[in-house]
């Protein structure tokens, strides 16, 4: 009677009689995974290091997010099947509080055995922070506080949408705009508006006000809008309508990546200077990886050859050849980069995709070894490197332009030429051969598009940009030296293209904003770069494998239904499923 | 009309051309090669600088890197035998074992058993070794389960970025465990100093290092060939449906592939930081690199070919650039040894993608 009973449960929620079911060993699995990541967290150091880092002052510290976060979302996680309240917070605080409890074992743990002598950041400064400051006598209060957090996230979750939504995006917006508010607090402050920054943000984050404040706009905002329906509007307006308000929308854009530098003061012109070279970077690299699909992992080979031909053509001090000016020796910088595209490219066009990756990584190894060894020292300086590179405008140094603004502006410039010519390409003859080879070599080949030279040529440009990158690189630094050929630029550029989105430009300069920007603006971050950079690259390929802007081509490829995907796997020898072909 | 039909003509000559030159580039691309290492090998004994047993010695440094270059490419060649993919994150499970061995061996030198006598420190080497191979192990299931389990049937280049990712992710999870610095394994008495073999310079820790390797391929082949877990491996890497039909558990053949790839791996890192004692988080990088080449000169996806390749590797990298280079007048030569691994893997990608002993599976139509 009791297994009928339990089997027949679901159809008869509602009624008070039978108890609802709750999948315990699903709760308890997302409790253990929650507490997998929480301890993950704080031995990585992404806890410890994060908490010197205030979110809102006095209140919360990014740290603390962080901890909490890995409580509240396993709880949240492990209600959203729940069918009434009281399930909900009931198997989110169970989820919640295996977390917190392991949470608690670390401490308890860590107060026995040094852990210090395995994991770096298993310091009496995590313990002092994890049970606020009680050390070990406050080892409950993490598994308090995985309970509490975990019901809370439960309930939240139960919440009607209507609720629900403003909350958690007010939530998040005091998040973004604490991270941020060194960026954000850089315009008003060099507007004069000195007393206005000073009641919303402290030095590197929000003040309760200011937190307060931001929470009640966005949440204010959103009310607002699901009256209004502003989305539903634009939505509903005649495409011409939408196209008119695009065009201010585009140019307000536009005004302000312009003006950007003088809004933000030296220091953050420096970081955006790097973001607009990156952006040209990628734009070169969308060519070759975006539209033709060839994994280049050795673009810092022409970026270096670029960076030296600047170097050797323009140096005024020792290994300097010519002592020519920047602009003459751009053009014989890509005209370089491009044929040592063609020589490298010619033999490996043929590999196989994942196999070119794997060469092409070689190259760039190839590259680096040769600029620092004592072979080509006579030539290229070895280790010292080639420096007293001029600057590309030769401006007083009081001036705006003297420093990182200048380039800023003009690897704009460039990323606007190289996105022009991508566009205009891929809308091309050559355009479309590119994308067929990308979604299918033989195809592409039977319907007669010469495979080598097709990809030779896409592998060729990416070179050249990849070399104008470098002149520009060699230009803003002032100096080039092997240490700067490193594998990591083309690991960078390569992210950016995959993350960003395959073969879109939009999607390429916000992957560029994202995966340069963020790093380069919080030092907390510096440490943790590459870590967030493996797990964007993981999860993009496990949720969005066309990245976060893809292009039309590239969304509908990869969301069509399973046939489609079958056929995308190549030779991956696919199981096929009966009753198919 | 007219225009159209003089138009193609033209243009299929301009592609005759093109084709002809790319030939051409290539065979001069090869003879350029063969000329550099048989001008500089001719040259390099001709100045006569290096006397026999220099050679000897430096072919015995080979072999040792060569066979740990084989164990790591072991897990290569499997994983991409039976999935057709490149687990670019396996030069970091190499690196995990490291780590894991370098804390074993510390807690058994803080215990005072590592050096308390011979017998004492073999034991020491083994459970240094096993810890390893254990750790590489989970390090590599997880990293299957959560990085590549799901992509099995996405294009191609999917699973390598993720891969690549997952990579990244390794080495800097083990950074913010374990910080940036160099850790050095505490020294083990009775592997310093050479080997009673006559006439042959030889580190005891070398003798280890070729001893263990050899032993464990030579287990790896018969487990492979013999055992019925390794009948499955190979009937799965054959033919994935094939072998489902037959009532082979392709899911647990696969996570048993990637284990054993990872188990040797994880020994391998042991044995590596027995020749080169210093190690931190991106130790992986480069051996996994090579070892990789180390996979594709042996023919990808056959045992004996990563074997074979791993030797071959290890043997070029040491000897290559003295005999290569220095007859050419290469100031320290040393430097480039990478530089001739990397030549070497794209020479043999673009002149023999099937590698001493595969088949031709780098080619698009495979």
């Amino acid at each position: 009677m009791t297994s009928d009973a339990v089997a027949t449960a679901p159809l008869e929620t509602g009624t008070e009689a039978v108890p609802s079911i709750i999948a315990w060993r699903d709760v308890i699995r997302i409790g253990l995974i929650g507490a997998a990541i929480a301890i993950y967290l704080c031995l990585v150091g992404i806890v410890p290091v994060f908490h010197e880092r205030q979110l809102i002052a006095g209140v919360i510290t990014l740290g603390q997010v962080a901890l909490f976060g890995s409580m509240a979302l396993p709880g949240a996680f492990a209600a959203r099947k729940a069918s009434t309240l009281r399930d909900a917070l009931l198997t989110g605080a169970v989820a919640g509080l295996i977390t917190g409890l392991a949470v608690t074992l670390l401490v308890v743990v860590g107060s026995v055995v040094d852990l210090r002598v395995m994991f770096l950041n298993a310091s009496p400064e995590l313990y002092s922070m994890l049970t606020m400051g009680m050390g070990t006598a406050g080892a409950w209060i993490p598994a308090v506080e995985g309970l509490l957090l975990g019901a809370l996230a439960a309930g939240v979750g139960q919440l009607p949408d209507r609720i629900r939504s403003p909350l958690v995006r007010g939530l998040l917006a005091v998040l973004v705009v604490g991270l941020f508010a060194g960026l954000l607090r850089a315009p008003l402050l060099s507007a004069g508006l000195g007393s206005l920054s000073a009641v919303l943000f402290t030095s590197d984050g929000l003040t309760v006000v200011g937190a307060v404040l931001v929470f009640s706009v966005v949440v204010l905002g959103r009310v607002v809008r699901q009256r209004v329906a502003v989305g539903e509007r634009i939505a509903a307006l005649p495409d011409e309508r939408r196209q008119q308000l695009r065009i201010p929308a585009i140019a307000g854009l536009v005004a302000i990546v312009l003006i950007l530098p003088l809004l933000l003061g030296p220091f953050f012109a420096q970081v955006i200077a790097l973001v607009a070279l990156y952006i040209l970077m990628a734009f070169g690299l969308n060519i070759t990886l975006g539209l033709a699909g060839l994994l280049d992992l050795g673009f810092v080979a022409f970026f270096a050859v670029g960076a030296y031909t600047v170097g050797l053509f323009t140096s005024t001090a020792e290994y300097g050849l010519l002592d020519i000016p920047f602009w003459l020796a751009v053009p014989f910088a890509m005209l370089f980069a491009a044929i040592f595209g063609a020589i490298l490219g010619l033999p490996i066009l043929s590999i196989r995709g994942d196999y070119l990756a794997i060469a092409t990584l070689g190259f760039g190894e190839i590259i680096r070894l040769l600029a620092g060894s004592n072979l080509l020292l006579p030539l290229l300086g070895g280790p010292r490197g080639i420096i007293n590179i001029p600057k590309p405008f030769e401006v007083p140094s009081t001036s705006f332009f003297s420093g990182p603004g200048q380039i800023y502006y003009i690897a704009l410039a460039f990323a606007v030429v190289v996105a022009f010519v991508a566009w205009r390409l891929r809308n091309g003859r050559i355009g479309r051969a590119w994308i067929a080879i990308r979604e299918d070599e033989d195809v592409a080949e039977a319907v007669g598009i010469n495979l080598i030279q097709t990809k030779l040529l896409a592998y060729v440009l990416g070179a050249a940009f990849a070399g104008l990158g470098g002149a520009v690189f060699a230009g803003l630094v002032g100096s080039i030296f092997p240490s700067s050929i490193n594998l990591f630029v083309s690991i960078n550029v390569a992210a950016i293209v995959i993350v960003g989105g395959m073969g879109s430009i939009p999607g390429v300069a916000l992957g560029a904003l994202f995966l340069i920007g963020i790093p380069e603006l919080f030092r907390e971050f510096a440490d943790y770069r590459f870590l967030f950079y493996g797990m964007a690259l993981i999860g993009m390929m496990l949720y969005r494998p066309e990245g976060i802007w893809p292009s039309g081509i590239a969304r509908r490829e990869l969301h069509v239904e399973d046939e489609s995907q079958v056929i995308l796997a190549g030779d991956t020898t696919p199981i096929t499923r009966g009753g198919m072909s | 009309m007219a225009t159209n039909a003089a138009q193609a003509p033209s243009g299929r000559l301009i592609e005759r051309v093109t084709e002809l030159a790319i030939q051409a580039f290539l065979w001069a691309f090869r003879i350029v090669v063969v000329l550099i290492v048989v001008v500089g090998s001719i040259l390099t004994l001709a100045q006569g600088r290096y006397s026999a047993a220099v050679w000897v010695d430096l072919a015995i440094t080979g072999a040792a890197l060569g066979s740990i270059y084989a164990l790591v490419a072991l897990g290569y060649t499997m994983v991409y035998g039976i999935l057709r993919m490149i687990n670019f994150a396996h030069g970091e499970v190499f690196m995990a074992g490291m780590f894991a061995g370098y804390f074993t061996a510390v807690a058994l030198n803080n215990m005072g058993v590592l050096n308390a006598n011979p017998l004492a420190s073999i034991v020491s080497i083994v459970v240094m070794i096993l810890v390893a191979a254990a750790l590489s192990t989970v390090v590599s299931l997880i990293v299957e389960r959560i990085a590549y389990r799901p992509l099995r049937n996405a294009p191609r280049l999917v699973p390598l970025i993720s891969a690549i990712g997952a990579s990244f992710v390794l080495q800097y999870t083990f950074r913010g465990f374990f910080g940036p610095g160099v850790y050095a394994y505490p020294p083990i008495t009775i592997l310093d100093g050479k080997a009673p073999i006559p006439f042959i310079d030889i580190q005891w820790a070398e003798v280890l290092v070729i001893g263990s390797a050899i032993a464990m391929m030579i287990g790896l082949y018969l487990f492979v060939m013999r055992s019925k877990t390794g009948t499955a491996i190979r009937a799965v890497s054959e033919d994935q449906s094939a072998a489902a039909l037959m009532g082979i558990d392709v899911n647990r053949t696969i996570v048993t592939t990637f284990a054993i790839g990872a188990a040797l791996a994880g020994a391998a890192g042991v044995l590596y930081a027995q020749l080169f004692h210093q190690f931190n988080y991106f130790v992986g990088f480069f051996p996994g690199l090579k070892a990789f080449t180390a996979a594709v000169l042996g023919g990808i996806g056959n045992i004996p070919g990563a074997m074979l390749g791993g030797l071959f590797l290890g043997e070029i990298e040491m000897i290559g650039p003295v005999l290569f280079l220095t007859g050419l007048g290469v100031p320290a030569a040393n430097q480039l040894k990478d530089v001739i691994a990397f030549t070497m893997l794209v020479l043999v990608l673009v002149f023999r993608p099937q590698g001493l002993l595969g088949e031709r599976v780098t080619r698009n139509r495979a």
